[in-house]
């Protein structure tokens, strides 16, 4: 009895180390989540949700990081396609491109940013003339949270569309499609599920967001911000609720995106 | 009528040169080349999905060389069907009909006609993903001919089905094609489908068109390794399959009846292969076997082995080793028996 039990661990050694050490990373997110979560009792969660800043910094979050989701679905979704059907010298280098607003230092990407959309410069002064401001407005937040997150959409969008045969959209030529009804009656709808998991990493991603928001705009107040500036002003009582709230808001909307989008694939 | 002139079609590490071809009004045409001859290049040239560095093509007296595919009314099978994934049987049907400019009902009578045509109705609701290999090409065939297309480019229409399922696709292409006169361009890499279905055959070879003619003249007159070396492994007879005694089928090839087993009846071709021929001086008698009498007429000598043509006729060519050659003490123009297996015999 013993010595099969002993020989049912021999047989799956490598299964079972693997699964041991990635219980310990799973543990490792997933307890400082949980602790945030808990310590907080529902009935100060509650009393904070009620309280009008918090509430408009954590809309303010969901609602620019949507915008910047939208702008990035109009803007980086084309490029992914081109991307995934087309080679081109320096392919590899707009490649990497894409990617470095993902390891820039937060703190950094919102100077770059103040120096190409501050009133002081030629952007800025441009977007000035027509009456949109970056600095310390909405749409620096938004700009902000774009720059950061867009490589995520972007990145998924192309392997989106790298997997759609382009066999399909010859044959939707030969059918009678032009390119602009072949991309949006085949490669869109069958991207799709590429592009709108990595609109909800996008959007997740912004509304995470504070070094470079924190250069650009700490004002309007986004929930993160408020949740640094509750910790630096009042202490870590104050601060957690509302970012127990965060997360919270954050996780539902996260797991019921996440479900749409991974709907009808079996991952068992 | 589809005119290809002078086509030249860069192909990265090679090129199609000066590719001409005519094609027939209603016509059944095979290109028939190698795996990895570029075959399916050449029909996405044609249909204007992949650039071309020269050369015209015309349809039905018009130039549509510069042409977007779209505008060009031709319909495409691929090989893996390419049938759309997200979309319905129906709507896979629908999809070049709805952007035609007709009335809705129209389009849902022809989409109705053309899955009563292919015997895939009761697949209309299915997902393409649920079909068979089969019910696939039989959605991807009513699909391309839904345009209502000037030609039909069929790339390697059969190459994915397992063997009885091809056998029945390719009835269905043949009747089809009787049908509605369809001119239709096939490519494909084998011999028995390229008799079976072209009216004539174009050999592709090293990128040039090597030869152009009916089954007859390309299998007889080879100018092509590639057909040259087909031809030697197998006879390939045209003949009238009919009710044999008992409960078999009967081939009659020119006058000379041999049995086979097939359940088609009807004009079709038989393939034997010459080592499947016995060689002998006496009758051998036997029920499942075809004995005939005739006389040798041909002997080409590959050393250890030997083709043999013997006349009956019609020719078969037999495979014998050099020593039964010359324990038989075989020679031109001397009387001998041919032995087959009915089972040897390929109908299609």
């Amino acid at each position: 009895m013993i010595r099969n039990i002993w020989r049912w661990i021999a047989q799956r050694r490598l299964t079972i180390t693997f699964l041991l050490l990635g219980m310990v990373i799973l543990l490792f997110i997933f307890i400082p989540l949980a602790k945030m979560i808990f310590s907080s009792s529902p009935s100060i969660l509650w009393d904070t949700l009620l309280e009008g800043e918090v509430r408009s910094a954590i809309w303010l979050s969901l609602y620019c990081a949507l915008i910047a989701t939208a702008v990035g679905l109009v803007l980086g979704v084309p490029l992914a396609y081109f991307l995934a059907r087309h080679r081109f010298p320096g392919k590899r280098f707009v490649e990497a491109l894409i990617d470095v607003p993902i390891v820039v230092p937060h703190i950094a990407t919102g100077i770059a940013l103040l120096f190409v959309f501050g009133k002081s410069f030629l952007i800025g002064r441009a977007f000035d003339a027509i009456g949109i401001d970056f600095v310390f407005a909405v749409p620096g937040i938004i700009i902000a949270m774009l720059f950061v997150s867009v490589p995520f959409l972007i990145d998924s969008a192309k392997q989106g569309f790298e997997k759609v045969d382009v066999r399909l959209e010859k044959v939707s030529r030969t059918l009678g499609a032009s390119p602009w009804q072949t991309f949006f009656s085949v490669s869109l709808p069958l991207a799709k599920r590429g592009i709108f998991g990595g609109a909800v990493m996008m959007w997740a991603r912004g509304i995470s967001e504070f070094g470079a928001v924190l250069v650009l705009a700490s004002y309007p107040t986004i929930a993160p911000i408020l949740v640094y500036d509750r910790l630096e002003q009042y202490g870590l009582d104050y601060a957690l609720p509302v970012a127990a709230l965060l997360v919270i808001i954050c996780i539902i909307i996260f797991i019921v995106l996440r479900s749409i989008a991974y709907r009808g694939e079996r991952t068992w | 009528m589809v005119e290809i002139k002078d086509l030249t079609v860069n192909l990265g590490n090679f090129l199609f040169e000066e590719i001409n071809l005519k094609v027939e009004k209603g016509e059944y045409f095979i290109i028939l080349g190698p795996t990895g001859a570029g075959k399916t290049v050449l029909l996405e040239s044609i249909a204007g999905l992949h650039p071309i560095k020269s050369g015209e093509i015309w349809l039905d007296g018009r130039e549509v060389t510069k042409l977007e595919p779209e505008k060009r009314g031709i319909g495409f099978v691929y090989q893996d069907y390419a049938l759309f994934p997200h979309l319905s049987v129906k709507d896979n049907l629908l999809f070049g009909l709805k952007r035609r400019r007709q009335p809705k009902e129209e389009k849902q009578r022809v989409m109705e006609w053309l899955a009563e045509l292919l015997g895939i109705t009761h697949l209309l609701e299915r997902s393409p993903d649920t079909l068979s290999g089969g019910e696939r090409q039989k959605v991807a065939l009513a699909r391309a001919l839904s345009i209502n297309p000037q030609v039909l480019l069929l790339d390697e229409p059969l190459s994915a089905l397992d063997p009885q399922t091809r056998e029945e696709v390719q009835q269905e292409l043949r009747q089809i094609h009787r049908r509605l006169k369809q001119t239709t361009i096939h490519v494909t890499h084998d011999f028995e489908e390229a008799i079976a279905l072209g009216d004539r055959i174009a050999v592709l070879g090293g990128g040039r068109i090597l030869q152009i003619g009916t089954a007859d003249e390309i299998f007889h007159h080879p100018n092509s390794e590639f057909v040259a070396r087909f031809a030697m492994t197998r006879n390939i007879f045209t003949g009238e399959v009919r009710d044999g005694t008992h409960g078999g089928a009967i081939i009659d090839v020119a006058g000379t009846n041999f049995e086979v087993v097939t359940d088609l009846r009807g004009w079709l071709h038989a393939s034997l292969r010459p080592e499947d021929i016995l060689i002998s001086k006496e009758p051998l008698h036997s029920s499942a076997r075809n004995s005939l009498k005739g006389t040798i007429t041909h002997i080409a000598d590959r050393g250890a082995t030997l083709y043999l043509t013997v006349s009956t006729p019609p020719d078969f060519v037999c495979l014998v080793t050099r020593r039964s050659f010359e324990e038989l003490a075989l020679a031109e123009g001397e009387a001998v028996y041919i032995t087959f297996k009915a089972s040897a015999v390929h109908i299609f």
